[in-house]
């Protein structure tokens, strides 16, 4: 059969594209959440024991510290619009770790200013951290009342 | 040594935490807002089983700055509180053991939403 030539040209192609696609987009994705994700993890360690070291606080308070400190950088750098670049090439880097919950007020907050300091910035705040307060603690409170009777 | 050696868990956990989440919103179309929730009722769960706390001590920050951390805490400040004040504590514990996060968050979000003017989106 003479279909042979423009099949092979299809082929050549068909390489062509593969090989210049980029990474696949789930690895690549992966590989940038892992590696910012990871270095966020890392300044929360280096401050929670930079605080137990020279703040005088026990490892809890520290650990709390640490927290704060992550959302207080993550509010700021949200604020002057730079936290949105490293989020849009990090993804869930940014996202799963608290810096994304501290995101998730702040951003919506900032945009329905517009809207009023009460039903704008103050009801925004919770879009997102309303949700995953409630749930969070509702599903605490079940466990807990599960936990009372059970204590296992 | 041996901190160098947590530092590097602490990475490579916390990484590992955020890789997955990464892929299940690019593997099932999850919004970032679905993942904050199912991440936090996970570390709840997870706590509650008795299953996060080796990850803690394995892997500090590397398990408490992610936001399964945060149900972590939640669950242990409930099951504390529940163990010391009785039934009270479900309803006492897990915020008081969350209440510093929150409040940061809460304060430091609305001081940075009043002093700074949203950006024009440039994407």
């Amino acid at each position: 059969m003479d279909k042979n030539k423009p099949y092979s040209v299809k082929q050549a192609y068909q390489e062509l594209v593969h090989r210049f696609t980029p990474r696949s987009r789930l690895a690549q994705g992966c590989l940038r959440a892992f590696w910012v994700g990871g270095c966020i993890c890392l300044i929360g360690q280096s401050v929670t024991d930079l605080s137990h070291l020279f703040l005088d606080l026990n490892s809890s308070e520290a650990q709390t510290f640490g927290s704060v400190f992550l959302v207080f950088v993550t509010a700021l750098l949200t604020g002057i619009g730079v936290f949105d670049r490293i989020a849009r090439y990090a993804g869930a880097g940014t996202v799963v770790p608290i810096t994304g919950f501290a995101n998730a007020m702040v951003s919506p907050a900032m945009e329905f200013r517009s809207e009023g300091w009460v039903l704008g910035t103050g009801a925004k705040l919770f879009t997102i951290a309303g949700p995953v307060l409630a749930y969070g603690i509702s599903t605490s409170v079940f466990l807990g009342i599960l936990y009372y009777f059970f204590r296992w | 040594m041996d901190s160098l050696l947590l530092y590097l868990k602490v990475f490579l956990v916390g990484g590992l935490l955020c890789a997955i989440g990464e892929a299940l919103i690019l593997k099932t179309k999850l919004s970032p807002a679905r993942i904050l929730v199912l991440y936090i009722v996970a570390g709840v769960i997870l706590s509650f089983a008795g299953l996060y706390k080796p990850l803690v001590s394995f892997a500090a920050a590397g398990a408490t700055v992610p936001l399964t951390g945060f149900g972590h805490a939640l669950a242990q400040g409930t099951m504390q509180a529940v163990e010391e004040k009785g039934w009270i504590g479900i309803f006492t514990g897990g915020l008081s053991a969350t209440a510093g996060g929150i409040a940061a968050a809460v304060f430091f979000g609305l001081i940075t939403a009043m002093c700074f003017k949203p950006k024009p989106k440039d994407y």
